[in-house]
This record gives C-alpha cells, sequence and structure tokens, in this order.
C-alpha cells in the first residue's frame, strides 16, 4: 500500500494475512486472495451466521505473480464489472505474447515499448515475457522500480531489469521496454528508437480503444475477471443475491438473473469505469 | 486464415507507410501459395467477394447471442463485424479453420442457403480476429489502409527491385499470381507484359528550383500547361483496353464514356479532366468521378470526362519510349490526326523565347484548371518514375493566408509523442472559425517547437485533440478553395500547409474570413 499510494495509503496499516479471521464489531474479517495482482483480497464478511463477500478486482487465470482467485461459498456476493460484456472474452495470454515478440522480429530496427500499468500488470509482463522464452534484459521506466523490487522481496523472480536511462538511444533497437502507460505518448518515449507502442490492457481487445490511444499493437492482458470469468465465479460462489459494481452492471445483472440470481446494481462512490 | 487475419489486425493499427511494408513483407516471405497470391489479390483490391451482406452475419449471430446482450455489446463496440467477431460464442476444437484459399473458393461457390451454415462452422473455430477478418473479406470491406502500390512496394522489397518493375508486369498476371511470385521468389522467368494491355508506369517530374533556371538553356525545353485533374494512361493492345491511374490502378469500369467503342492500339498518356464545352471544369467536378466502381447516366452527362493528351509511350506495338520528347511528341500529333477521338485533345505546347517569357505566361493565365507548367526537355526519354533533371513542374504560387492555430492532435506513428495535426481559423464576426488542418509543410524543428507551444498554451484536453489558446498565428499556404457545406466556414482548402510559423504576428492581425471568400473562384 505504501509503495502504490506513498501518504494516501493511511495513517494507520495493520498487516493481515490471507485467512486469518480479524474482528471488528461483531463482523468477522477474513481475506481471501483474489488472483488480481500480489497480495490483491477478496474481503469475506461474516455477522450472525451470514456471509458476505465482496471480491474487490478479481480475474481468474494463472498468475505467476500473485495467489489464484479462491471461491468462497457466501450468501451475498458483491462483485466487480470491469468488463462484463460478452465482447470482453480475454484470449490465451501465452498467444499474446508470442504476437508480441513476432512483432519485434518483424522491426528488428525499433524498440518495443510495452505500457503497463505499474502495479502488477507490469510484473506480470516480466514473467510472461520470461516465460515466453525472452531471456534478454528488459528495460524498465524509472517508476516502476519501487513496485518491482516489493515484487521481488515477495520472491517475484522478474529476471534481468535495467534502467532506459542507462542506455543509449540507438542500442535499445530490438529491446523490449515496459513503462507505465501514460509514456506511451510521451515526450519520454523519444528516447527510444522509433518505438512500437504497445498496450497491456483488457480494453485493447476492443479496436476503437486501442485505435484512440494510437497503440501499434495492442495486447489483450487484463487483470480483471472477463465476462466467462465473471459468469463462472457467480456460479462457484453460488451466492442468491449478487450486488454489481465498478463496471458494466447492466449486462452482467441481466445474465445473472437469467440463470435465477438475484442480483441488483450497488453503486459505489468515486470509481471510473477506466481505472483498470 | 490464421496468418492472413494476423497481417490485417495488425495492419489497421500500422499508420507508418515502412511499417505496412515491414509487415506485408513478412507475410509474404512467410506464407505459401496459393494462398499469399489471394491474400494479396484480396489486399489490392483484384477480389472482392461481396458474398456476404453485414445483415446475414448479424442474423447468424443473434441465432446464439441474447438479444439485450447484443444490444448492449453493439452500442458499446460501435462496429457491427467487430461486435460479432468479439461475441461470438466459440467452440474451440469443433471445427478447422480453412485457409485464405479455401474460404474464397468455399465462399465463391457456396450456394445462397449453404452460405450460413459454412459462416457458423468456421466462426465456431475461429479467433476473434479471425472472425473480424473474414467477416471484412466476406462483406468486401477490407479497408486497412493499404494501397495496391504498397502492396506492389512490399514485392517489389522483397525480390530487391524496382516497384515500377513489379507495375510492369501486374497487369500481365492474374490472382493467386503464382507466375509473378515465383519471378518475385528468383525461381521463375518474368512474367511477359505484352499483348495485355499492360500498364507501363508514368514518368513525373520534380518541382522547378527558380534559381536553377538561369544555368538552363530555354531552346532546350518544352513547355505545355499543367492541369488540375488526375494523371492517367489509356492502353489498348491486342483489341484490349484499359484506364489506369498514375499508380497503375485500373479505372476504366467507372469510365465507359470515355473508353466504350475506342478503337485503340497505342498507350497513351494524360489527364483526365471534366470538360463542358471544350472549358475544364474545377478539380471538384472531377472528383465526383472518382474512386466509384460504376457510374450513373445522369453523371456521365452532367459530369463529362475528357483526356488531354501529353505523350504516347507505344503505338502499334512499337515501343517509343525510348525517343526524345519531340520525336515523341511528333508521333503524337501523327497519331491524333489519323485518329481524333472524340473525348480527347491534345495539350498544347505553350511557346516562349526566354524564361521571362515563360514566366509570365505563368503567372498571366489564370485559366480554371491551369496548376501551372510542365517543363520538358526536347530530349527527353520516357523514363518511369521521377528521374533528375528531364522534367519538371513550375506550379502556380501558392495561395496564402494568416490563421490562427486553434487545436493541435497528436500524430501517429512516429510522430505519436508530437502534436503535429493543425486545426486554423481565421477572423469571423469577432471569433476565430475553422477552415483547414495541416499536418505538414514544416521542419522537424518548427514541430519541436510547434509541439512545446501547444503543451504550453492549452486550454482544453479531449483525448488525442488540445484547444490551445488562440495566439499563435500560422502562415498557411494551399492550392485553391472551394465552397464546402461540411464545413462551419462555408470553405474547403485544397493541400494546406504550414508554411511559416508567424511568432511575431499578434493573432488580431490574422486574416479575416471574407478575404477568403474573395479567393473562391
Amino acid at each position: 500500500m505504501r509503495d502504490r499510494y506513498g501518504e494516501r495509503a493511511g495513517n494507520v496499516l495493520e498487516e493481515s494475512r490471507y485467512g486469518q479471521p480479524v474482528t471488528i464489531g461483531d463482523v468477522t474479517v477474513t481475506l481471501r486472495p483474489a488472483g488480481h495482482v500480489l497480495g490483491s483480497a477478496q474481503a469475506v464478511l461474516e455477522h450472525r451466521g451470514e456471509r458476505i463477500v465482496v471480491s474487490g478486482d478479481y480475474k481468474r487465470r494463472r498468475d505467476p505473480t500473485c495467489a489464484p482467485f479462491e471461491p468462497v461459498a457466501c450468501d451475498v456476493f458483491i462483485t466487480e464489472a470491469t468488463f462484463a460484456l460478452p465482447v470482453f472474452r480475454h484470449p490465451d495470454d501465452a498467444a499474446e505474447m508470442q504476437r508480441l515478440l513476432s512483432v519485434r522480429d518483424t522491426f528488428p530496427d525499433r524498440a518495443l515499448l510495452i505500457g503497463a500499468y505499474s502495479l502488477g500488470k507490469a510484473q506480470r509482463i516480466i514473467c510472461l515475457l520470461r516465460e515466453a522464452g525472452h531471456d534478454r534484459p528488459i528495460y524498465i521506466h524509472g517508476a516502476l522500480e519501487a513496485i518491482n523490487a516489493t515484487y521481488r522481496s515477495f520472491g517475484v523472480d522478474l529476471g534481468e531489469l535495467r534502467a532506459v536511462m542507462e542506455i543509449p538511444k540507438a542500442q535499445m533497437a530490438g529491446e523490449i521496454v515496459v513503462a507505465p502507460p501514460s509514456t506511451l505518448n510521451d515526450r519520454w518515449s523519444r528516447r527510444l528508437p522509433d518505438p512500437v507502442t504497445c498496450f497491456a490492457s483488457g480494453w485493447m481487445g476492443v479496436r476503437a480503444r486501442a485505435r484512440q490511444r494510437g497503440v501499434e499493437v495492442p495486447l489483450v492482458i487484463s487483470d480483471h475477471a472477463d465476462w466467462d470469468e465473471l459468469n463462472r465465479t457467480l456460479d462457484e460462489v453460488a451466492a442468491p443475491h449478487v450486488w454489481v459494481t465498478h463496471g458494466a452492471e447492466e449486462a452482467l445483472i441481466h445474465a445473472a438473473k437469467q440463470r435465477g440470481f438475484n442480483a441488483r446494481a450497488l453503486s459505489l462512490v468515486g470509481y471510473d469505469e477506466d481505472a483498470e | 486464415m490464421k496468418a492472413f487475419a494476423q497481417l490485417l489486425d495488425a495492419l489497421s493499427f500500422q499508420h507508418g507507410r515502412n511499417g505496412k511494408i515491414a509487415l506485408l513483407r513478412r507475410y509474404i516471405e512467410a506464407t505459401p501459395d496459393p494462398d499469399r497470391g489471394w491474400a494479396l489479390a484480396a489486399l489490392t483490391g483484384d477480389l472482392s467477394l461481396r458474398q456476404a451482406k453485414p445483415a446475414l452475419v448479424r442474423g447468424l449471430v443473434m441465432e446464439r447471442v441474447d438479444e439485450v446482450l447484443f444490444k448492449l455489446s453493439y452500442d458499446y463496440v460501435g462496429d457491427l463485424a467487430e461486435t460479432v467477431a468479439l461475441i461470438w460464442p466459440e467452440q474451440p476444437g469443433a471445427n478447422r479453420i480453412p485457409s485464405v484459399s479455401e474460404l474464397i473458393e468455399t465462399v465463391e461457390q457456396a450456394g445462397k442457403t449453404e452460405l450460413p451454415g459454412i459462416l457458423s462452422a468456421w466462426f465456431d473455430a475461429m479467433t476473434a480476429t479471425e472472425r473480424w477478418a473474414t467477416i471484412k473479406l466476406i462483406t468486401g470491406a477490407l479497408r486497412i489502409g493499404v494501397s495496391a502500390r504498397l502492396a506492389k512496394t512490399a514485392l517489389a522489397q522483397h525480390a530487391g527491385i524496382e516497384t515500377d518493375a513489379v507495375e510492369e508486369v501486374w497487369h500481365a498476371v492474374e490472382a493467386p499470381y503464382g507466375d509473378l511470385l515465383a519471378w518475385l521468389d528468383g525461381k521463375g522467368p518474368r512474367p511477359d507484359p505484352s499483348h495485355s494491355a499492360a500498364f507501363r508506369p508514368v514518368m513525373l517530374a520534380h518541382p522547378l528550383n527558380e534559381a536553377d533556371l538561369e544555368d538552363y538553356d530555354p531552346r532546350e525545353f518544352r513547355a505545355e500547361w499543367k492541369w488540375d485533374g488526375i494523371r492517367v494512361q489509356i492502353v489498348g493492345e491486342s483489341g484490349k483496353l484499359r484506364l489506369y491511374t498514375r499508380t497503375g490502378d485500373e479505372i476504366g469500369a467507372a469510365f465507359p464514356d470515355l473508353i466504350e467503342g475506342l478503337e485503340l492500339d497505342a498507350t497513351l498518356d494524360g489527364e483526365l479532366l471534366v470538360m463542358r464545352d471544350h472549358v475544364v471544369a474545377p478539380f471538384a467536378d472531377l472528383q465526383k468521378r472518382l474512386n466509384r466502381k460504376t457510374v450513373s447516366a445522369k453523371m456521365m452527362t452532367s459530369h463529362p470526362v475528357h483526356v488531354r493528351l501529353y505523350d504516347i509511350l507505344i503505338r502499334s506495338g512499337q515501343d517509343l519510349r525510348a525517343l526524345p520528347f519531340d520525336q515523341r511528341r511528333r508521333e503524337l500529333e501523327t497519331w491524333f490526326k489519323a485518329h481524333s477521338p472524340a473525348a480527347m485533345d491534345l495539350s498544347d505546347l505553350v511557346p516562349f523565347a526566354t524564361w521571362e517569357d515563360l514566366a509570365t505566361h505563368r503567372s498571366t493565365n489564370l485559366t480554371t484548371g491551369v496548376e501551372g507548367l510542365m517543363l520538358k526537355r526536347g530530349d527527353s526519354a520516357y523514363l518511369p518514375g521521377r528521374p533528375k533533371g528531364p522534367w519538371f513542374k513550375w506550379k502556380r504560387d501558392p495561395q496564402l493566408i494568416d490563421a490562427v492555430l486553434m487545436y493541435a492532435q497528436r500524430g501517429h506513428g512516429k510522430r505519436s509523442s508530437f502534436y503535429s495535426d493543425f486545426t486554423f481559423g481565421v477572423w469571423r464576426d469577432g471569433e476565430i472559425v475553422p477552415v483547414g488542418k495541416a499536418y505538414f509543410g514544416f521542419t522537424d524543428e518548427e514541430l519541436q517547437q510547434l509541439d512545446k507551444w501547444v503543451r504550453n498554451n492549452s486550454t482544453e484536453r479531449f483525448g488525442p485533440v488540445r484547444a490551445v489558446k488562440q495566439e499563435l498565428v500560422l502562415e498557411v499556404a494551399f492550392e485553391g478553395l472551394q465552397r464546402s457545406p461540411r464545413h462551419k466556414s462555408g470553405v474547403a482548402m485544397r493541400f494546406p500547409r504550414i508554411s511559416r510559423i508567424r511568432w511575431d504576428k499578434p493573432a488580431a492581425e490574422a486574416d479575416v474570413i471574407e478575404t477568403l471568400e474573395a479567393m473562391l473562384p
């Protein structure tokens, strides 16, 4: 929390482990992995035999950087809905990485600049690149350093990383750079040789979104559940009541009702649909 | 289909010309025949499958997807083909994905009642990108920003030859181009372009640097008016008749009034113009006849076309291109006297003795449709491309206005970190109204300065666009104005570009809309 939010993380921080119940008043709170990023959790709230699970952001597919989502049976399931439209079916991560590496082979004189959120996505991309066989050093933007260090301290192996600053422009041809998305069209990117701009996000599945960003290689890699994962999770958690929040509520509520769930929208203040 | 879908997908996001060429080359080099040939045909417009209407595809998906969910999805995505591609419930392992050639062959042969079933079976097995590419292919709407010329350039680079060498044989071969590709791979003979009414690469001119004129002897040059139409080549050979643009695209089908009934055994170079009673109409009139597959009888009457002939390349099978211009001109005149086709005339030679004479002609001829002058050496052979020296274009001076920068938008590709597309306006009743948009004319250094100025003087942001303080004056050069009901200001510019940044000039002194209106033809 400190690495991500600095002073805004809160004045008093209390460490809590997955599966360790904490009692607040007469409510018992237990955190369970959400599979979103390292340390992300669902909150399981229990009160007089009734159980409410707040999913927070989650995904269901394998992520080498964090513990997988654990479905918890409950009475009320509060689910996120960032990608709650049937047009969002995230493809296989490994296939996206192979596509990325073939782009590198097509443009050997250009650097590949991947925009990825600095908490979680960047580290996952680095791990996926390693799994895809990319064992060269990966170059990173300074803004990623602190969180990379945190991930490493929790045992996530990121391989050799280097700061972009250290390397002359001409030597960056054919190299892979990971940086926060805001740098893609920013002056910062001018230090790279004619970079191929790539952006790793679930939104990249929709062409207009990728075009809006001026991205050359949209990578559909998301830390949020896609349509199938959301629906599968509702079935597994099997809560009679489903509250949908943070995204495209309407479609998921429609689909949940068709399957007999008592589903409704829950509005949370201060959330923005695009803040993946 | 997998590789072709990936190619289309990558091309659709690639703005740079070199980037597109690299993608095309990689595909051509990695894909076997006949798939790569069919893919090439689809990209160059030689193959147009229009077997399926978007409504058919929509109908198929509605059998599988909840109506409410489809509507919510379509509202979000905004594009039918893409919504269908994304929302289609996959059944991996259900079927095999066809190759490009299999797909084309099957779709072409399928009956109306069979097609829906065939498509559904394919869609079940495909990824979203493959479905998207298939829908684009079968509905005949590729639109991914690849011109035929660009595809030919990629082929030429693959073979290490000039694009014009590919152009020269292109119309002698047919999809899937097995013989052409074998030749380009270095594994077969060059396809023979004779007797096929093939396109011959056109000769182009460099802009004249006026300071160089004194080094040239006026007696060695011939001058013609440069007409503001489109450059075309008309080829008649072995009973075949074809009309080409200067990049080798065949456009004859849209100009039956020009070529039907024409008997021709020659290759002619000229300018396609709209003409009424021997008077050349503005370019805007010609534009109404361009980029069409067919033409209505009404349009042929209201916008009659005509070709003003500049040159003759081949006459009765005899290649004249190596002859000097003066001799070709005599051949052209002889040919014209013998045939005088109805919708053609000869481009006049402009007589002059000195460069001053010619400069006077250039500045005093205000005829509509005259863009300036062409200078051609009397001894110049007809060479493909843009050789340096034999031909020059001496355009009229552009028109200039001082406009105020209003919005700047990020560019694409190399320029994606720069604000490089500039919308500018002029004064009308105390406010600035937009009159045009320009994205070139400035140097790299000026672009850096403009980019910096935009970032420091933004007032609002809308996605990739910034509104800026209306303070910076740009001198904008352009080649003529037209009335345009689509623009708020009522005028539209041809080829606007930024000729100077007037850091010194206060916005209040920029031009007013009345100045532009006075420039309208």
